[in-house]
């Protein structure tokens, strides 16, 4: 099963490249100024082989993929230099002449799985449209050949599913059907933007392993944009770096990781956390920190000493249990509920990060708000900093809402776009009264600085900050209260690579010096390495291991928890040949029926701490 | 799906009797005795009675609603005070003109306004898109009985080509028919045309930018294609929705056209009986444009369903 691949380099190659980008430069018109976002881009992809574009957002990548299919807006866009496909000059063609070259010899996969479908039509018609449009097959010749495809790209059941709609399938159901509908006409050229990046991590192996599959049955060049240097590692022949419109680094992939000159290259792979290499150290590490102009990297520091485990627990759950009600029939009757969280416990120490790991549907978001009663629980209890915030009504829960904060995942819609960040930042201050205008603004300029924003930004609105500003301006925000804990809802999921590491290390900074406990909530496995003292995993609804961070890594029991852990992609150019097992799994769904008891659990102690649940689920 | 159309049925009920409940109120807030219109110059106190006691006007007010939601829902809706018809008579005569109109002007505001805002949101920016921006507009401001009376004086005075007023029923002469309510349902749908046209522009304007329509590009449909299926087909479910409710707005606008028009029909009826006291009739006019409004938004409801598998799966 695994085929391990010879190292193509474009000269060993008799026939020329798939695809030859010469000098492209793209410029946007915008309020009447024309903005160049790639300047002087040149690459080639080579027959059967992978080309990743590496950068983070704003470097030019997806603008550059899409300028190959010609898919920029016509009148606001400006595409120069010269792209030949297979030889032939693209730029010269019509827009009717690029349609026919469009999903015939090159064709392109996009991040968005949910989106990327048309939601009124079948997902067989919008495969065999393709068919129909650049092979002239008869509508049924193209149902058949359709439900081949299906086949091809593994969706279980293809005939039966020609019929259904969209949303009859899952987010990595769905771009295995993007998968099956760019590879209708056997392009030479597939272009994928980001194909696994909205997807679960489980998921995101699969498709990677298909995408790799497919490309060695159909002898394929690939174009991979992404910004995972992870994925890139794995699925990369030749890598190529990009920052803010430039080509800063091209070269082989173990070249690129290993030898990368450019101090961008460096810093990009500093800021990536690699699975695996926090070992047995105990306590969370700083990112490093690479200067931008020499490409010097500091070494990173450890958080040191922030937990005592002789005080009790500042939060403390037990069996918590929150469900949802799903409803139906012509009364809207109960029909079943979702069990959302379903008997989670844990404690939380003073300056410790606790973090709830698992992918979409977990649970793990909702434990979240249920402990901040942002929805409420069933039943359990939660004891926070010495309220019992289940039992408490009216103005008692406004106070508990002052030892516990929140921060959610997009910074662009959690500030309020009409308010200035100086009052976005003050208003908890000024909702509880803890002190006058003045306080509020002092104490305001004091949490920017804080953050590492300047006091005199307080007067700016949300739209003048970038992503990672705004982040920071969030946290600043749920600071303004002095909470004891921080939900940290996939606070820097959104976030690029290298904000990301700066926004971790100023949550742990942060850690340091306050004592704050963060109950850190996220699908990045890697990430939450890096930042937690414990780990607690959970699938539907339930936790099914939890333990200090370096033995649920370095020992992991429960099946789920490897598997999680196996699906991560490591930064790591030997892991190349990888393959995983292509079988099409699903995330299960907590949906269940009225009257259904959940079982009791039995749980093992594995070490001091290290609790897993015995039953496989 | 069924279980859609009956839970949609069950709520249709409630929002009916309210409706009923609200007009029979006004009708009784409203100044003005009908019995005094219907005995004309004589007033004799005795006649008055006699004529309160015939149409039970001497009950209680909560009886009197009793009796007539009782009677309207065994189909019975009265009798006109001033013709001395029965109500139901009177609106099976006068629902088929009004109908005609309706339906002639929502054609009108559908071919101009759909294509216009298909065409505006493809060339969003442009001339062209500017220029139907200031057509519906102008459409909009535009007041019903100004160019009810120009197009007239234009249309059938100056030209004489198309009569100025009056009806002919549909299966009687077809094209007279037509003809005479070409200018009406002009009238009336260039309104809806213009707010037709704004909301498909902006509803294209949202599909075209989607995801699923940068994926048809690179698919590498046609551009017509690319548009008109995969674009205007997703464009087309708010616009539904928008449909039942302009319905409403048409009955409205009916009333006047129809008076600019002299045509006969539901807007005539219920400005008569209304002058008249006449509260039988208004009562049952308004009883019967309330069910047809909210049958509208049914139907409506039910085609977004139809057209919209996402719906059809929850149902």
């Amino acid at each position: 099963m695994t085929v391990s691949k010879s190292d193509p380099t474009p000269d060993s190659r008799p026939a020329g490249p798939v695809l030859a980008v010469e000098g492209l430069s793209v410029s946007f018109l915008t309020d009447g100024r024309r903005a160049t976002v790639v300047r002087d881009v040149s690459f080639e992809v080579a027959p059967g082989e992978t080309l990743a574009i590496v950068g983070e957002s704003g470097s030019g990548k997806s603008v550059t993929s899409l300028a190959v299919m010609g898919l920029l807006p016509p009148r606001v866009s400006r595409v120069e230099g010269r792209i030949r496909l297979m030889g032939r000059d693209l730029s010269s063609l019509s827009q009717t002449e690029m349609s026919a070259i469009r999903g015939r010899d090159m064709a392109m996969i996009f991040q968005e799985p949910m989106t990327s479908l048309n939601p009124v039509f079948t997902i067989g018609r919008q495969i065999s449209e393709s068919l129909v449009r650049h092979l002239g097959l008869t509508r049924s010749a193209a149902r058949a050949e359709t439900v081949r495809l299906l086949e091809k790209v593994r969706i279980p059941n293809a005939a039966a599913r020609f019929d259904e709609y969209p949303h009859q399938f899952s987010g990595g159901m769905r771009q295995r059907v993007m998968i099956a509908m760019a590879l209708a006409s056997k392009p030479k050229l597939l272009i994928a933007d980001e194909p696994t990046t909205a997807l679960d991590v489980t998921i995101q192996g699969q498709i990677l392993d298909l995408i790799k599959q497919l490309q060695e049955e159909e002898n394929m060049s690939v174009l991979f944009i992404t910004h995972d240097m992870g994925v890139v590692a794995e699925v990369a022949d030749r890598t190529m770096v990009m920052y803010r419109g430039d080509v800063v680094e091209t070269g082989t992939t173990r070249d690129v990781f290993h030898h990368g000159r450019h101090p961008y290259t460096r810093a990009l792979l500093s800021a990536v956390p690699c699975l695996g290499e926090m070992g047995e150290t105990t306590d969370p590490e700083r990112f490093a920190v690479v200067d931008m102009e020499t490409g010097e990297r500091l070494p990173a520091a450890p958080v040191v000493g922030t937990v005592d485990r002789g005080e009790p627990p500042v939060l403390s759950v037990r069996d918590l249990v929150t469900r949802f009600d799903v409803r139906g029939g012509v009364f809207g009757r109960r029909t079943g509920a979702i069990h959302a969280v379903e008997g989670v416990s844990f404690d939380l120490h003073q300056g410790e990060t606790l973090a709830l790991v698992g992918e979409s549907g977990c649970g793990k978001s909702t434990t979240g708000r249920s402990i901040m009663r942002l929805v409420e629980p069933v039943s359990g209890s939660v004891e926070l900093d010495g309220f019992d915030v289940l039992d408490l009504g009216g103005s008692d829960l406004r106070r508990m809402r002052r030892s516990i904060q929140m921060i959610f995942q997009d910074p662009f819609a959690s500030l309020n776009p009409r308010m200035t960040v100086g009052a976005s930042v003050a208003e908890p201050f000024t909702t509880h009264r803890l002190g006058s205008r003045a306080e509020a603004r002092d104490k305001a300029a004091d949490l920017l600085e804080r953050v590492g924003l300047s006091a005199d930004m307080s007067s700016r609105y949300p739209h003048e900050f970038s992503g990672g500003q705004r982040q920071r301006i969030a946290i600043a925000r749920a600071l303004a209260l002095d909470p004891k804990v921080i939900v940290a809802d996939e606070s820097v999921s959104a976030l690029d690579v290298s904000i990301k590491a700066q926004v971790c290390n100023l949550l742990m900074d942060l850690q340091e010096s306050l004592k704050i406990a963060f109950l850190f909530i996220s699908h990045d496995m890697a990430v939450v390495e890096r930042v937690s003292h414990r780990v607690a995993v959970m699938y539907l609804g339930e936790i099914v291991e939890i333990g200090p961070r370096a033995a649920l890594f370095g020992n992991p029991q429960h099946p789920y928890t490897k598997k999680l852990i196996a699906a991560v992609p490591v930064p790591d150019p030997a892991r190349r040949g990888i393959r995983r097992n292509l079988d099409v799994e699903e995330l299960k769904s907590p949906v269940r029926p009225l009257g259904y008891r959940p079982p009791e659990r039995r749980y093992r102690t594995v070490s001091p701490g290290h609790v897993v649940m015995e039953d496989t689920l | 799906m069924y279980v859609f159309i009956a839970r949609r049925l069950l709520l249709a009920i409630p929002t009916l009797l309210i409706i009923s409940l609200f007009v029979f109120s006004l009708q009784k807030l409203l100044p003005g005795d009908p019995v005094l219109v219907m005995a004309g110059e004589e007033r004799d106190p005795a006649l008055l009675e006699l004529l309160r006691e015939k149409y039970h006007l001497n009950d209680p007010i909560p009886m009197q609603y009793a009796a007539w939601i009782g009677n309207a829902v065994q189909g019975d809706l009265g009798i006109s005070l001033r013709t001395n018809q029965p109500v139901v008579d009177l609106i099976a005569e006068k629902l088929p003109v009004t109908l005609q109109l309706a339906l002639m002007s929502m054609s009108f505001a559908l071919l101009i306004g759909i294509p216009l805002g298909v065409l505006a949101a493809v060339k969003k920016n442009t001339f062209l898109d500017y220029l139907t921006s200031v057509l519906a507009l102008s459409g909009l401001s535009v007041p019903n009985f100004w160019l009810g009376i120009m197009l007239i004086l234009l249309v059938s005075v100056k030209l004489g080509w198309l009569p100025a007023s009056g009806y002919q029923p549909f299966f009687v002469d077809p094209l007279l028919s037509l003809k005479t309510m070409l200018m009406p349902s002009f009238v009336l749908g260039n309104a809806l045309a213009a707010s037709m046209m704004r909301h498909t522009r902006s509803a294209m304007i949202g599909v075209l930018s989607s995801d699923y329509v940068r994926t048809a590009r690179a698919k590498g449909l046609s551009e017509r294609a690319v548009i008109l299926s995969h674009g205007f087909r997703n464009a087309v479910l708010p616009i539904v929705t928008l449909s039942a409710l302009l319905f409403g707005e048409l009955l409205a606008g009916a009333v006047l056209t129809e008076q600019i028009f002299t045509i006969p029909g539901f807007g005539k009826l219920i400005v008569d009986a209304v002058f008249t006291r006449d509260y039988a009739v208004v009562q049952g006019v308004v009883l019967c444009t309330a069910i047809g409004f909210i049958g509208m938004n049914l139907l409506a409801d039910v085609l977004y369903v139809v057209l919209n598998p996402r719906m059809r799966a929850s149902m």
